[in-house]
């Protein structure tokens, strides 16, 4: 039985905006019942461009149901624009999280968002949610796109195959495109996000950044060896790392951590970085 | 919350006759069966007893037919890898796409170790088609495994017939009966059938005992190697205390034999009616010609399997479905879908399944329940008003 948070029961239980909205703004629809899965999404917007009432119907399980609600409930009062900003990430954190192997259910919500937002600009027609037309099929079994999978990958920081199926179904069925999704998985698609200047980030998302440059660059680097690197703290511009395994104790801990630890954390985040080991 | 256990084919209560036996096993009479004094010699009698009962409700032969396993993969293991260590030059084998992972995950192993496998189909009603059979069959042909009952839909496989084609082209016939076994009558003497898998705790005896039938005279190599029990075809030192109570649960299963084919039938067939009479929009998955006595699954069309159980487990009900969300998997059940059910369907198939220990305001209760429960997911499904369009039949 999966383990579902109260709140995701709650939300299946007594699903909040259930219907349908006769005269609504913009209708999203995403899923079909090969799928297993479908949600019809329909908003109305009030004359200053907020979400005043927003309505869902859904075909799956518990947690698409109350995917949808949750959906819903956060949207209420957003504008469009907002609104268009609201990630699959959001919806599974406002019913306190979702199994792993059904984040897919709250991806299913976004995307509903989405084409909702797509019917609004083009007056209010029902939009299906497709897939990115120019992006090209990996899993041909639930049509997934590598455009859509290389989404998941980045705004949800997955690392592994089974992660990309969770969220997105891709290689849930017959299994032949595992091999295709871990070349996606290959950092070279994910440089370390650069949209934002290090040196604008907020403390908490500078730490973020400093974690994934050690376990992406220069972890691998180091298990080579059979040592690895461990983020300890971060005060300014001083990063405080612990030596792991061989690298504890190594004579050339010290030259790691200068040319090698450093070097690359300067070259990637901001030149004025300094690391430092504890014991 | 008194629960309505209607899912006697994922796993069955253990009876309180099966417990009561087994428990001085596990205190004053702890003695191992293949020591040479009377302490040990007496727990020996109670396993031979045991084999007795597991043979008489198989109708076999002889009790000696009958190996003690840790469950019922252990026995459908042990009889496909002896088939083919017995016949080390054949390399192919034919199997059914509806087993049980237990086989069908076996199969595809050997697939990938050189082993040609034909996975036969089934038609929309869960049947074999034994001229498929015929056809697939060749003098490479090692082992043929088809189950006697499948555990979603209850469908029952002509193993007499299916096993006779086999023997035609000289190979072996095993059948995995985890299901059928307790359920319906078993006579191995009255049939050609060379191995027969059974697990102690579809009919209530515990988890962790199986046992697997080996006609005399079938070649057979051991699964475990090591010592010397099971007269040298299955190693370990006998699991007395589940052993003793699967011949105890084999014992009580041949008694209820008769109830199980009667009033448990009745309580099946009632709760089959009440649905389709209630409800609109449903399909019964797999013949109701050939089939288990305890077992119903039904399909609610345009409605998510999950959500139903979740709804039927606040109740205090107890069954399971074959959609997708429910296994982990992403697909519904291999078995639906090599039926043919339609996908509107098979996402909303939840599989009803009785014991001797169901009673009459079980079924009221479901039945009581069930229709708004349906009629609450229709309700909140973008197909649901389709349905209702389509109205009742």
């Amino acid at each position: 039985m999966w383990d579902y948070t109260d709140k995701v029961k709650d939300h299946f239980k007594n699903p909040r905006n259930v219907g349908s909205i006769p005269d609504a703004d913009a209708v999203g629809e995403v899923g079909n019942i090969v799928c297993g899965d479908a949600l019809k999404l329909f908003l109305k917007l009030d004359a200053t461009g907020k979400i005043s009432d927003a309505k869902f119907q859904t075909f799956g399980c518990g947690s698409a149901i109350a995917s949808s609600s949750a959906l819903t409930e956060l949207i209420k009062g957003m504008t469009l624009e907002e609104a268009s900003k609201v990630t699959n990430k959001q919806i599974a954190d406002y019913l306190g999280g979702l199994p792993e192997e059904k984040m897919h259910c709250s991806v299913m919500g976004m995307e509903a968002l989405e084409a909702a937002i797509k019917s609004y600009q083009q007056g209010g027609k029902p939009v299906v949610h497709e897939e990115d037309e120019d992006g090209e099929i990996v899993c041909k079994c639930f049509g997934v796109t590598d455009k859509k999978i290389l989404r998941a990958i980045k705004e949800n920081n997955l690392h592994t195959v089974d992660e990309v199926t969770h969220f997105t179904k891709a290689g849930g069925a017959c299994g032949k495109c595992r091999d295709k999704i871990e070349k996606l998985l290959d950092p070279k698609h994910h440089e370390t996000p650069s949209a934002k200047p290090f040196s604008s980030m907020t403390p908490i998302q500078k730490i973020h950044a400093v974690e994934e440059v050690l376990r992406r660059e220069i972890s691998p680097q180091l298990n080579a060896d059979g040592g690895s690197v461990e983020f300890v703290d971060m005060q300014g511009e001083l990063i405080k790392v612990k030596l792991l395994g061989m690298c504890k104790g190594c004579p050339s801990a010290g030259l790691t951590l200068k040319s090698f630890i450093e070097k690359r954390l300067r070259e990637l985040l901001d030149p004025a970085l300094r690391v430092e080991a504890e014991d | 919350m008194k629960t309505i256990y209607l899912d006697n084919n994922a796993t069955t209560r253990v009876a309180d006759e099966v417990t009561a036996a087994m428990l001085p096993y596990f205190g004053e009479k702890y003695g191992n069966a293949s020591s040479m004094h009377s302490f040990g010699g007496d727990v020996q009698k109670a396993l031979d007893n045991a084999r007795a009962h597991v043979a008489a409700l198989l109708g076999a032969q002889d009790a000696s037919e009958i190996i003690f396993t840790s469950c019922g993969s252990e026995s459908d293991n042990t009889a496909i890898f002896s088939a083919i260590r017995a016949f080390p030059d054949k390399r192919h084998l034919i199997t059914t796409r509806v087993e049980h992972p237990a086989v069908l995950n076996t199969f595809r192993y050997l697939q990938t170790q050189g082993y040609r496998v034909t996975f036969l189909g089934v038609d929309t009603d869960g049947g074999l088609d034994l001229a498929e059979l015929e056809r697939a069959l060749s003098a490479d042909t090692a082992l043929v495994s088809i189950m006697h009952a499948n555990n979603e839909t209850g469908v029952l496989f002509p193993i007499e017939q299916a096993d006779a084609l086999t023997k035609a082209r000289g190979a072996l016939f095993h059948t995995d009966a985890v299901q059928s076994a307790g359920k319906i009558p078993l006579n191995m003497q009255k049939s050609a059938v060379d191995m027969l898998s059974i697990s102690g705790h579809k009919l209530h005896a515990p988890k962790g005992i199986g046992a697997l039938y080996v006609r005399k005279g079938t070649p057979f190599v051991p699964f475990l190697i090591g010592g010397h029990q099971e007269h040298g075809r299955r190693a370990g030192t006998e699991n007395s205390p589940y052993i003793i109570g699967l011949g105890k649960a084999c014992e009580l299963a041949l008694a209820h034999l008769s109830d199980e084919n009667t009033r448990v039938k009745a309580l099946r067939d009632r709760l089959q009616e009440g649905l389709t009479a209630k409800i609109g929009n449903t399909r019964i998955n797999g013949s109701t010609a050939s089939r288990l006595p305890n077992t119903l699954n039904i399909s609610f069309e345009f409605v998510e399997g999950e959500a139903i159980l979740l709804m039927l487990s606040d109740l205090g009900i107890a069954a399971s479905s074959g959609s997708a969300c429910t296994s982990g998997s992403l697909e519904p059940s291999h078995v639906l879908r090599a039926m043919g059910v339609p996908f509107t369907f098979a996402h909303g198939s939840i599989r009803f399944s009785f014991s001797v220990y169901n009673t009459d305001s079980d079924v009221d209760f479901v039945l009581s329940k069930m229709p708004a429960i349906i009629e609450r997911l229709r309700e909140i499904s973008p197909f649901g008003k389709s349905g209702a369009a389509a109205g009742c039949k």
